[in-house]
């Protein structure tokens, strides 16, 4: 194995712990990262999509402009804006948003986890 | 440590590496480690193609994997940008590989993620108008107007936790704080009824018993005169202290932030040079 720049494949997958505050249920943000753990799908976790933000953390522009990006996070006006706010304006027909505030985690996983097969 | 050395220092991001040359955790493991490791603040990436996932921004990457290959312990990636520390963890316990990531940042000299609860006003542009109004309102210098006379947030880390107070000014709702507990603050949609409450938005001058800069204007010039100043005291103190109790309590503004506010000449000052910026942007602009 060689230490190579990321060469993406279509959808990415960009879960948010959202973990310095607690609105988002702990019990759908951990089913939700259980079957993305399970699952054969490379994918990213980060600790908190707000800090990259206020970071202007480079790879969320990397993200907004790979194609397509399934995002478990929070709201999405809340999610396009944070973004936004980073300088990395996310493409409404290629980023899918979904918000682990409101939905049920098995909604989400099917929705970020089509057809995929579990690993391990 | 300042909250801006927060939002600048260098970051280590993990990659758990179960491509060719590794063999694959067992999914328990996979998680509890991922787990373990973004609890303490670090991105992890899972990887099972043929990179390690340096990405733009990175500066160090610990690549964690049941190598079956020799890796060395540390590599320059093919940017020659990102520093990266391989470690073998095969019969590792999670924490265990998750210590190994404390201790390779640590001799990195990267700091220790975390630290700072990310909470800060986000703007959403498709409904702001730009009228100036958080500009004016917010007493921490987190507002600024951008090179093409937009309204921006400048200083994030400025902010005051748990404190919304500014969104709630906005008679656009276009101010999100997204860790907000309730809506629309909070980044769901607007309703109707969002927009109704709007109407009826807390007015700051009202409350302040007016035009906010006139009455601070006044409180000065009745500062200077020496009569008034003595019997004037005890009446400002109760006033002032009446009106941050009802703006505590219609803004949901924490304790902590009434008590850090600035003395009332700077809010004076700062109140001023705010709307002097806002009524030029404002100007310059049309009065759109």
């Amino acid at each position: 194995m060689q230490p190579t720049a990321n060469t993406a494949s279509a959808p990415r997958i960009l879960y948010c712990r959202c973990a310095y505050a607690r609105v988002v249920p702990n019990k759908v943000k951990d089913a939700v990262l259980e079957a993305l753990a399970a699952s054969g799908a490379d994918f990213e976790a980060v600790p908190d999509l707000c800090e990259m933000s206020a970071r202007k953390d480079k790879h969320l522009l990397e993200i907004a402009q790979q194609g397509p990006v399934k995002i478990a996070a929070c709201y999405p006006r809340a999610v396009r804006w944070l973004f936004s706010a980073a300088g990395a304006p996310l493409n409404n027909e290629h980023a899918e948003i979904l918000n682990m505030r409101e939905a049920e985690a098995d909604d989400i996983v099917r929705e970020i986890l089509p057809a995929r097969k579990s690993s391990a | 440590m300042s909250n801006s050395a927060t939002l600048t220092r260098p970051i280590l991001r993990v990659a758990i590496y179960e491509g060719k040359g590794a063999d694959p955790l067992e999914a328990g493991s996979r998680l509890a480690l991922i787990r373990s490791l973004l609890e303490k603040g670090y991105r992890v990436t899972r990887v099972t193609g043929a990179s390690t996932a340096a990405q733009p921004g990175d500066n160090s990457l610990a690549v964690l994997g049941r190598f079956t290959d020799a890796q060395p312990e540390e590599a320059i990636d093919d940017t020659g940008a990102v520093k990266v520390y391989f470690r073998n963890i095969e019969g590792r316990e999670p924490e265990e590989a998750a210590a190994l990531v404390d201790e390779i940042r640590s001799d990195a000299g990267v700091p220790e993620p975390g630290g700072w609860k990310p909470w800060f006003p986000v703007i959403d542009y498709d409904r702001c108008t730009n009228c100036m109004q958080c500009l004016s309102f917010c007493l921490f210098d987190v507002y600024g107007v951008a090179g093409d006379g937009k309204i921006q947030v400048r200083n994030q880390d400025n902010c005051k936790t748990d404190c919304p107070a500014c969104s709630r000014v906005c008679p656009d709702v276009a101010i999100l704080f997204p860790k907000y507990r309730h809506g629309p603050i909070h980044g769901g949609e607007v309703n109707a009824d969002d927009m109704r409450r709007e109407a009826m938005k807390v007015d700051i001058s009202a409350l302040l018993g007016g035009d906010i800069y006139q009455a601070l204007r006044d409180r000065s010039a009745k500062a200077k005169s020496r009569f008034s100043k003595e019997r004037d005291e005890d009446r400002a103190l109760k006033e002032r202290m009446r009106c941050l109790n009802k703006l505590q309590k219609d803004l949901d503004i924490p304790a902590e932030v009434l008590s850090s506010l600035p003395s009332l000449d700077e809010i004076q000052a700062k109140a001023e040079a705010a709307k002097s910026k806002a009524d030029a942007v404002i100007a310059s602009s049309g009065g759109d």
